[in-house]
């Protein structure tokens, strides 16, 4: 890192995870700057979702820490790391399906007690995603694939989050929304917010994104800026050619 | 030839084709609901309410009781078994003789069932396994008649009410709803005697219950047949009054249909307050039963309904509450009797509660799904076996539980078991304060916190909600609605024994709950109402005395057909009937051409949809 930077706004130090005797994440180092936009590639059991778990506080790291804006966070709950910035964008959105969309906004700001601070934020949302405004009474259950990515986005927004976790956040939409959705993200992006994203699709995820990192077996193998992971041999044979064909 | 009808909700059309040859049939078909309609009756028969009920008259010197718990069968059968299923774009025979035939066959095969099972009976003794195996069920398999006539007249008599059945679709709608609210009145004025009977006295109108019964129970012939006329009046002239008032109850504004929401609740409560002045005794008691239940249902309704933890022990913190009552107040308290009064005691309860709520609730929340069910099934058992306890006798008194616990006193009055009314008053207070502490906490954070928990638990701790904790205030509310409710009982009964807190009970309130409608209190206070009203509690008798042996029976088949029917409740949440019916809806708004193939309109005609649905549910009751 050079010297004009700010330091990092998330940091994973020598991070170690077992899930009982299994090892998953081996000496994971990552280090999320404000305002980036960073992902983290890799395929199916290569320990993303354990990465993200361990960032929520939602799995105990074996050795290592988990560092928050120069704070170690490694033994806090969730509840003090969302309070302090960190949210997350679930895998295939999982909104609470049966409470309504506004219900489902008021749950992502649930550790914050400035209402008019949240009600300036749900005014917010409502202007990035009018078409959530006009569903605010319906079950979010029903509203269609990009909806409830709009929403699950919202949600997230409505913690004033520093650092968005997202969780594979095209995974299960049409690709015709895969792009619309990759816009979104660079939108909130534009906002100010640090965006760690974890994704299968490579290509499009690298083509927003300013760094990223290379994740296999719970190592990680590439740390490189987007454009050289682009043009990475390796990472071309294994997963743009992949998700090119798509 | 061909005209269109209308469907249902004037949407459907389809093409109809004139009825078919009557010899025209389905055989397998018949045979098989046939076979169906049999083993019910069969089945009911062997369950011992044919000889049980047999001596309670429905119509006096007519028809028992026993009869009508089995002739219901067939006739229901030969209705729903005929009922057409209106396709769109399908075309369909018009009904007619056709169905007439294929009732009275269904009808007569079932029973045929009655007609085998007595000659079964006759011929050979099960008696070993099967108690009602008896002679006294094979006489009245026979009507009391002999064997010859009754395997006859079981098949004619199906026939007859298949038929019947069968025929009530051919019919204008009118009479066939007529003909319904005449043997619905009469059923009605005869099962509900004890209760009408206590109810006239208490209005004075000793003189119409001397006209409608009989003197060994029952209605007389006479009383039937002015009933039934008067019945038939208000059939053909006077129903539909009822529906056009619900129809313009739903074409108000908002701001007018709140006012006229608080106006049905605000005679409701006055209802509520001044009816038991009238009533007598045994429906004083009911009523109080009904509220002690009901203030269960409505605590486990927030652990069940609105946190989404299944708690299968719930029984044991009415066990705290009456167990603590029990101890502080009774002079004969085995190890520990400081003879407090009742409220003083209740406020040592809420403390007590909220101690069992966080001591079982600890180690359980950390559960999921089936196991926190079988588990909090294991703490149910556990408090109760401690109460049980050797070791514990000296605190509890072991079988022999705690006795000559005093009357909750208040200075005004007193709460005791032989003045059900007071009991009633003081039930009736708790409850409001259940309702109203369940309204503002589904509204509130914490509810939406609740709410977020039973949907999805990870995300919920993704978004910064303290699981456990949250988990933990829903157990702990929970519990201290069930402690009022062990405590009302402990100064109503005035004793308190291990076996007043069977696991039994915990069923019992959970199936309230569900079928009532889980998450929805004015669905809880409806569930009450109708299983501990009209049932009976596990102990406590309901209005139908005469089924009490057959009560769980009831219970389990009623359970089965609402997850079936209704998975929603009686009164459903609106939320729960969308996700439940969602598919439906969308069909429905499809049909009626609210929507396009676009994904925008498709929400927007949900939305209509279910806003309609909203209206239907918040007129059966639900607060605005």
């Amino acid at each position: 890192m050079t010297d004009d930077k700010p330091g990092p706004l998330l940091e994973f130090r020598d991070i170690n995870t077992h899930y009982g005797a299994v090892h998953i994440l081996k000496d994971v180092n990552l280090a999320i700057y404000p305002g980036e936009l960073v992902c983290l590639l890799g395929g199916n059991a290569s320990g993303k979702s354990t990465t993200l778990k361990t960032l929520l506080g939602m799995v105990t790291p074996t050795t290592g820490d988990v560092v928050l804006d120069g704070e170690i966070v490694t033994g806090q709950p969730t509840s003090y790391r969302v309070e302090r910035g960190i949210t997350m964008v679930p895998e295939n959105r999982r909104l609470f399906k049966r409470l309504s969309v506004l219900e489902n906004l008021q749950l992502g700001a649930y550790l914050r007690n400035d209402k008019d601070g949240i009600a300036e934020d749900l005014e917010r949302i409502y202007s990035m995603f009018p078409r959530v405004k006009e569903r605010l009474k319906q079950q979010s259950g029903t509203l269609s694939g990009g909806e409830q990515q709009m929403v699950a986005m919202g949600r997230a927004l409505m913690a004033r989050p520093r650092v968005l976790l997202m969780d594979e956040p095209s995974m299960g939409l049409a690709p015709a929304l895969v792009q619309t959705n990759f816009e979104l993200i660079q939108q909130i992006h534009e906002s100010g917010v640090a965006i760690f994203m974890v994704e299968q699709n490579a290509n499009m995820a690298l083509s927003i994104a300013d760094r990223g990192w290379v994740l296999q077996t719970g190592k990680v193998v590439l740390d490189d800026t987007a454009d050289a992971l682009m043009q990475n041999p390796d990472l071309r044979a294994s997963y743009l050619g992949d998700a090119a064909s798509h | 030839m061909t005209a269109v009808a209308p469907g249902p909700a004037g949407m459907m059309t389809s093409e109809v084709l004139p009825a078919r040859s009557a010899a025209s049939q389905d055989w397998n078909d018949i045979l098989k609901w046939g076979a169906i309609g049999a083993a019910s009756i069969a089945f009911l028969a062997l369950t011992g309410m044919l000889v049980v009920l047999d001596p309670r008259p429905v119509i006096s010197g007519a028809l028992s009781l026993g009869y009508v718990a089995m002739i219901w069968v067939p006739l229901v059968l030969g209705y729903t078994t005929t009922k057409q299923v209106v396709l769109e774009g399908m075309a369909r025979n018009e009904q007619g003789a056709a169905d007439v035939v294929r009732g009275a066959l269904i009808g007569a095969l079932t029973g045929a069932g009655m007609s085998i099972l007595a000659v079964l009976v006759n011929a050979f003794d099960l008696r070993d396994p099967l108690v009602n195996w008896s002679p006294e069920l094979l006489a009245k398999l026979g009507f009391d008649r002999g064997l010859g006539f009754g395997v006859i007249a079981w098949i004619v008599l199906g026939a007859v009410l298949g038929a019947l059945g069968a025929s009530l679709h051919l019919m204008p709608a009118r009479i066939a709803k007529t003909l319904g609210i005449v043997v619905g009145t009469i059923l009605f004025v005869s099962i509900f005697e004890a209760f009408l009977d206590d109810l006239l006295e208490g209005f004075g109108l000793t003189f119409l219950t001397d006209f409608l019964y009989a003197s060994r129970g029952g209605l007389t012939i006479v009383s039937t047949i002015v009933l039934g006329i008067a019945a038939a009046l208000f059939g053909m002239f006077g129903s539909g009054k009822s529906a056009g008032l619900t129809a313009k109850l739903d074409a108000m504004e908002a701001p007018q249909r709140k006012n006229a929401n608080m106006l049905i609740w605000a005679a409701g409560l006055a209802a509520l307050v001044l009816l038991p002045i009238f009533t007598g005794k045994i429906t004083n008691e009911l009523l109080a039963n009904v509220g002690i239940f009901l203030l269960l249902a409505l605590g486990l309704n927030i652990v069940v309904g609105l946190a989404g933890i299944l708690d299968l022990g719930y029984v044991a913190f009415f066990a705290v509450g009456g167990y603590t009552v029990a101890i502080l107040t009774s002079p004969n308290s085995p190890g520990f009797s400081p003879g407090l009064p009742w409220w003083v005691a209740l406020i040592v309860t809420v403390f007590m509660a909220v101690l069992a709520g966080l001591l079982i609730g600890a180690p359980v929340i950390r559960m999921r799904g089936d196991y926190l069910a079988i588990v909090t099934l294991g703490f149910g058992e556990i408090i109760r076996l401690l109460a049980l306890s050797d070791w514990l006798k000296g605190w509890f008194g072991g079988a022999q539980g705690i006795t000559n616990i005093p009357p909750a006193d208040f200075g005004l009055f007193e709460v005791k078991g032989t003045d059900p009314r007071s009991v009633y008053y003081l039930t009736l207070f708790f409850v409001l304060v259940a309702i109203y502490v369940s309204w503002r906490l589904e509204g509130s954070r914490l509810g939406r916190a609740w709410m977020a928990v039973r949907e999805d638990e990870s995300v919920a701790e993704a978004m910064g909600i303290n699981t456990v904790n949250i988990k933990l205030a829903a157990f702990v509310v929970g519990a201290v609605l069930a402690s009022f409710g062990g405590a009302i009982l402990s100064a109503k009964v005035g004793s308190i024994f291990p076996t007043s807190f069977l696991i039994l009970v915990s069923v019992i309130i959970l199936v309230v709950v569900i079928v009532g409608g889980m998450g929805n209190i004015a669905g809880v206070i409806a569930g009450s109402v109708v299983l501990i009203g009209v049932l009976g509690g596990p102990k406590q008798p309901g209005l139908l005395q005469e089924f009490s042996t057959f009560k769980l029976l009831i219970y389990g088949a009623l359970l089965v057909w609402m997850m079936l029917k209704r998975p929603e409740g009686l009164i459903p949440n609106a939320r729960r009937t969308r996700e439940l019916h969602q598919e439906e809806f969308l069909q429905d708004a499809w049909l009626k051409g609210e929507i396009d193939t676009d994904d925008d309109d498709v929400a927007d005609a949900v939305d209509t949809v279910v806003d309609a649905v909203d209206g239907e549910a918040s007129t059966g009751g639900a607060p605005a």
